[in-house]
């Protein structure tokens, strides 16, 4: 492997509360090696106060975000080869969030923003009852199965500039929880729910600039579920006779 | 800092900006073929109802248009609240409703 024993720079955010500011380091190249892979080589060979955070190491958790040469990824599917520049990494955390310590962000408000979009399922069945007939080819559920796949990783989060401009913005994650909600024929708090998006922070808010789809590491599409919303909402608004 | 009436009042201005817009540059286009001066132009808009009409819906469509964006903006990259940027909004309201209302009234009815 041509890489392999080379070395790359490294430039870390480190903040502690005291001091803030990027560390450099320098981490050996190797064969399919991760981001989180150099972050954890780090931790473990120069610097064990580095903070970060990860779960399951496989893209399915949504716990190890972060910002590498500028960009919101999933550290732990993203390869060192895919974003190497100049034979440089810079890594920081997420944008958008405040930070803990080093890499790590506080999600409380991303996660706060999904119940305050109704990202709860209200269901209108009882266990007694039998399981909801759904089909799969249906419109709605098309939406619904779109929209579903999310890990709550906040890279849309990051990368959105509404959410950086408008602090009460509930975001790309929220409101596309919301949309496959919408759409679940199973839930039946959908007035609730397009209330809950027609706020001041609400969908109305996007700008439709499309960065969460361009960073959405499974590939979705959050400006098409808001999009939805806002459709949804404003033939809600028509038909209560506004 | 949208929310759903604003949003909707937004839209259904760019709704009805947008024949205004083709007819205003169609007719400018077609009647000024051949040069067009001013005692010209007057001379079709003076005492006429249907221009009166047709630009002071257009005035009041771009001045709440425009003004509810301005509010976005002065939102998002000054980071004005609620209070503030619902002031900006009614100000450029008024001032583009009282320049536009002006020179319609000038051209049509004055």
């Amino acid at each position: 492997m041509a890489t392999a024993g080379k070395l790359m720079d490294v430039s870390v955010w480190r903040a502690d509360g005291k001091r803030e500011g990027f560390d450099a380091f320098q981490v050996p190249r190797q064969e399919s090696q991760t981001i989180l892979d150099v972050v954890t080589w780090i931790q473990q060979n120069a610097d064990p106060s580095l903070a970060y955070r990860f779960s399951c190491r496989v893209g399915m958790c949504g716990s190890c975000a972060m910002m590498v040469n500028g960009q919101p990824r999933w550290t732990c599917r993203t390869h060192v080869q895919k974003v190497l520049k100049d034979n440089q990494l810079k890594i920081a955390p997420l944008r958008n969030l405040p930070v803990i310590r080093d890499l790590v962000t506080d999600m409380t408000e991303f996660f706060d923003k999904w119940v305050a979009a109704e990202g709860v399922f209200h269901g209108t069945k009882t266990r007694d009852e039998p399981m909801a007939p759904i089909n799969h080819e249906s419109p709605e559920r098309i939406e619904a199965s779109a929209a579903i796949e999310c890990i709550n990783c906040a890279v849309c989060y990051a990368a959105c500039d509404v959410v950086a401009n408008n602090p009460d913005y509930l975001g790309p994650a929220a409101l596309n929880r919301a949309w496959a909600l919408v759409n679940d024929v199973r839930d039946g708090a959908d007035s609730a729910r397009l209330d809950a998006v027609s706020g001041s922070g609400g969908c109305h808010n996007c700008h439709s600039m499309g960065n969460c789809m361009q960073f959405c590491p499974n590939e979705l599409n959050p400006t098409a579920s808001i999009a939805g919303l806002k459709r949804a909402t404003v033939k809600a608004f028509f038909g209560r006779g506004g | 800092m949208l929310d759903l009436k604003l949003y909707i009042l937004q839209r259904a201005t760019a709704l009805a900006m947008a024949p205004f817009m083709v007819a205003h540059l169609a007719v400018m286009i077609y009647a000024v073929q051949g040069g067009l001066s001013a005692s010209e132009i007057l001379g079709r808009t003076q005492g006429s109802v249907g221009w009166a009409l047709f630009y002071g819906l257009f005035v009041l469509a771009a001045s709440i248009h425009g003004s509810i964006g301005v509010r976005v903006i002065a939102s998002e990259w000054l980071g004005l609240k609620r209070g503030p940027a619902g002031i900006v909004m009614a100000t450029v309201f008024l001032v583009l409703l009282t320049m536009g209302a002006r020179a319609v009234w000038a051209v049509t009815m004055g």
